[in-house]
């Protein structure tokens, strides 16, 4: 009978190693499916995250190969001949095994101000679908974090963590920004707070992220440009230098409680 | 004792962050009350967000004549009845501004052409009524939901188990004891009120559209702290479950492929269905293949197809099919929506089951049918709650959604299960609210509860040997998918009884190795009781509901039996231990008022 070689990561926030298990190769299986059979037996201390195994909830992200897909959705055989490779996201935290400590896309999460929609007239609000498209292309986000694990800019530098909100939020930005009903105007935050400015368009998000949506195309560039119209336009700039005198942050100035 | 564990202090704990459980947090924190979310998993990751057609409420947005006196009915009659009528009949009044109310939160439905959200057909369902987004709308529930209550600055307990349920001295609920999964650490909760929206129970059956976190845990927690569970032998097998590759068996195939014109054929292209029309449906059902086309377009037109009957039917008549030899080469049915309908309408309406087929099966469903079978999914029966209230039995304590039992009676509509999450989410919170500042809840936490809880699921780290969690629970769902399926009979849900005994005697001495940080297989040590007690329950409730009714099929006795018809199964666990003696008894139903059973009577 043919069989399957994973090596997978196993270990914590000291430190770790691969670990190689050696399982019975089963038609049709995904990763996921691979690493349930070596919990089940040797080792049901393995630490993965995991929920819907339907590529619904993007729980599974994991490094196969050294590229981050999610482990429900990626069929064994899709994958070259030989050991597969399975790690945790290496730009979270690690807390055991495949499973990473991913609570600053919460904190980004917190961050965000939300929609703030005019009152809600008799009936509902009317909003044609050419309107609700764009956003509905972000809004099929999954929050696997993936495209946030690719990006170079927290990936690599651990400092830029601190003020900057990566791909998964520049897309939550940008859908409030192009949502039919929003009121806030979130563009100078983004820009000062979020840190816009460090994404280079690189496209490695898009090029990661399950639910095929353009982040880079569609929603960050879109998101750059807004930001520069707004802050390069003169009487807009003259009316934050007015205004900057008396709060501590943009946000506090252009964005309101929703109700 | 309890103060050597971290403690919270809140007016309302809230277990589950699914759909039921952040719309009650959403109300309880209007409310100005503390509220903590607790959920075993991350925010935003729970079993809502798997729900793929829509959420059913009488918006009336397609067909203006639908209204809630027609929802009202539709959910009674797919729930042959057994409904909490109060349930049902709040549940078809208040989805409508539940739903719109959700675009004031940033949901982005899909559109009508004059700017509406539009509406979706789905079985038993007369009027096109699921609001939806494509094939993804659970998604679109929680994580609108989910933004609202991040924004409301609420606080969340992410990967935190909760292991049972605490009393004070009197008897109410006083708060939960739980842990955490990246550390193992404990952790106590103490609260005026305690919301249980911790979803179903599909975990204890072998081929099941439910995720890992699908253990039945707000049941069995309800139960073990007094409350009543009732209906647990309805445990609905959708239709619609992929069959192949075996990996993903079970996975869910949407009512919608058939809403939006599939249909069922067997191995001899035979559209089955036809033969398949119970008499309580046959004047709203097409008589032909002909007749059931011309309803997509317009439903004055014709007669819905066969296809589109409640779940319960459709899911026996494949079942019936594959057993008389007229099943697919994996063992299901086809559904085929490739030959009716173009591949950019397939794409554009089915964009998650395009991916999925395609990308787990290697099937491309524009060009070819798919291979289908039932699979279980949801469960009807539940904690036994106050309509208007959510409350259950036991003071402080309040259910919403799956967990809850009564709303959708012998057997769930599609749709009817987000709406579900809102109306009675929110009322839960209510509910919640009220009693917190009520000035009766409890005062303080028995605290040799919180030390029986922790010493039992540390107990499985101290013995020497013992069997692996996974092979227990491995055989339990082997066990429920033979006894207690889609079809039952006396003498394997005797066998089940009896077989249940055993099974709770090999939980009690499963072994977990490894340490208390992110450990799944402690984890899955910690669910077991609950899928025991879940277990124990529907096959109880199987056992004496000697009849047939929605989700509940029974090959001895076929037919449904009017006083059964009259009556839920209650169950009662008097002291308070999984492994211990349950009781059952019948519960009469509601007596429904005229106004409303006049609506049940009305010719369609």
């Amino acid at each position: 009978m043919a069989e399957v070689t994973m090596r997978i990561w196993r270990g914590d926030a000291s430190g770790g190693e691969f670990a190689s298990y050696t399982l019975p190769q089963n038609e049709g299986e995904v990763v996921l499916d691979v690493v349930h059979r070596i919990q089940a037996s040797e080792a049901p201390d393995l630490a993965c995250r995991w929920n819907c195994k339907a590529g619904k909830c993007g729980s599974c992200s994991a490094e196969i190969n050294g590229k981050p897909r999610l482990m429900c959705m990626t069929r064994m055989d899709s994958l070259p001949e030989g050991p597969v490779t399975v790690a945790p996201m290496r730009t979270f935290p690690i807390v055991r095994d495949l499973v990473t400590d991913v609570s600053f896309n919460f904190v980004r999460a917190q961050e965000v101000p939300a929609l703030l929609p005019p009152p809600m007239p008799e009936g509902g609000y009317v909003m044609f679908q050419e309107d609700v498209e764009r956003g509905q292309e972000f809004r099929k986000c999954i929050e696997c974090f993936m495209c946030q694990d690719v990006c170079h800019v927290i990936r690599d530098h651990e400092d830029n963590k601190r003020h900057y909100a990566g791909p998964r939020f520049f897309i939550r930005y940008a859908e409030l920004e192009m949502h039919p009903l929003d009121q806030n105007d979130r563009r100078e935050y983004v820009r000062e707070e979020m840190g816009l400015g460090y994404c280079n368009i690189t496209k490695c998000c898009t090029e990661v992220c399950p639910e095929h949506i353009k982040i880079t195309d569609n929603a960050i560039i879109p998101l750059k440009e807004r930001v520069v119209d707004a802050h390069y336009d003169p009487l807009a700039w003259l009316g934050r230098t007015i205004r900057r005198k008396k709060k501590a942050s943009s946000a506090e100035a252009a964005v309101q409680p929703a109700p | 004792m309890t103060d050597t564990y971290e403690h919270h202090d809140y007016d309302v704990l809230i277990i589950g962050a699914g759909g039921a459980g952040l719309r009650a947090a959403i109300e309880a924190k209007q409310r100005g009350l503390s509220v903590a979310l607790v959920t075993k998993s991350l925010l935003g990751k729970a079993h809502t967000v798997m729900a793929e057609g829509g959420m059913a409420a009488a918006l009336g947005n397609v067909y203006p004549e639908d209204s809630w006196q027609v929802h009202f009915r539709d959910t009674m009659r797919g729930g042959k009845y057994l409904n909490n009528y109060r349930m049902a009949e709040l549940h078809a009044k208040e989805a409508p501004d539940r739903v719109l109310e959700l675009e004031q939160w940033g949901a982005l439905f899909d559109r009508t052409a004059t700017g509406k959200i539009l509406q979706r057909d789905f079985g038993g369902h007369r009027y096109a009524r699921l609001a939806h987004v494509g094939d993804r709308t659970g998604l679109e529930l929680i994580r609108t939901l989910q933004q609202k209550v991040v924004s409301m600055g609420t606080d969340v307990f992410m990967e935190c188990k909760v292991l049972r349920l605490v009393h004070d001295a009197s008897g109410k609920v006083a708060g939960a004891v739980a842990y955490w999964r990246a550390t193992g650490e404990f952790v106590t909760f103490a609260a005026k009120s305690v919301v249980l929206a911790t979803g179903g129970a599909g975990k204890s059956w072998k081929f099941t559209s439910n995720s890992w976190e699908c253990t039945g845990d707000g049941h069995a927690m309800a139960l073990w702290a007094g409350a009543r569970l009732i209906d647990m032998e309805c445990v609905q097998f959708h239709p619609t479950g992929m069959v192949w590759p075996l990996s993903v068996r079970g996975l869910l195939v949407t009512e919608g492929v058939r809403g939006d014109g599939g249909v069922l054929r067997n191995a001899e292209g035979q559209r089955f269905m036809f033969n398949y029309v119970a008499p309580m449906f046959r004047d709203e059902t097409a008589e032909s293949e002909d007749e059931g086309d011309r309803w997509y377009d317009d439903h004055s037109a014709g007669r819905r197809p066969p296809e589109l009957l409640p779940r319960d039917e459709v899911a026996r008549a494949i079942n019936t099919e594959v057993k008389a030899g007229r099943g697919s080469p994996h063992g299901g049915v086809f559904l085929d929506i490739a030959s009716r309908r173009t591949p950019e309408f397939i794409r554009r309406r089915l964009p998650s089951m395009y991916h999925q087929f395609m990308e787990l099966a290697g099937v491309d469903i524009t060009r070819e049918p798919m291979e289908i079978g039932p699979t279980c999914h949801y469960i009807m029966g539940g904690v036994q709650v106050d309509a208007d209230s959510a409350a259950t039995a036991v003071p402080g304590l309040f259910a919403a959604g799956e967990v809850a039992g009564g709303m959708h009676g012998a057997n769930r509509l599609g749709g009817n299960s987000l709406s579900d999450l809102i109306v009675f989410g929110r009322r839960a919170g209510m509910g919640a609210a009220d009693w917190a500042e009520s000035g009766e809840a409890a005062t303080a936490m028995d605290a040799g509860e919180v030390d029986a809880a922790i010493a039992e699921a540390l107990a499985p780290f101290a013995r020497e040997t013992g069997e692996n969690p996974y092979d227990v629970h491995h055989d339990l769902q082997e066990m429920m998918q033979a006894n207690v399926g889609i079809i039952r009979t006396q003498s394997e849900l005797d066998e089940a009884k009896e077989l249940l005994g055993g099974f709770a005697e090999r939980v009690a001495h499963v072994r977990v190795t490894g340490g208390r940080a992110y450990n799944p297989g402690w984890n899955l040590a910690t669910d077991l009781p609950s899928m025991i007690t879940v277990s124990r329950c529907v096959t109880e409730g199987a056992r004496l509901r000697t009849e047939s009714r929605g989700g509940h099929t029974r090959e001895d006795f076929p037919t449904a039996d009017e006083r059964l018809g009259t009556l839920n199964f209650a169950q009662t666990c008097p002291d308070g231990a999984w492994d211990g003696e349950y009781r059952i008894e019948e519960s009469p139903l509601l007596a429904m008022p005229a106004e409303l059973k006049a609506l049940l009577e009305e010719a369609h």
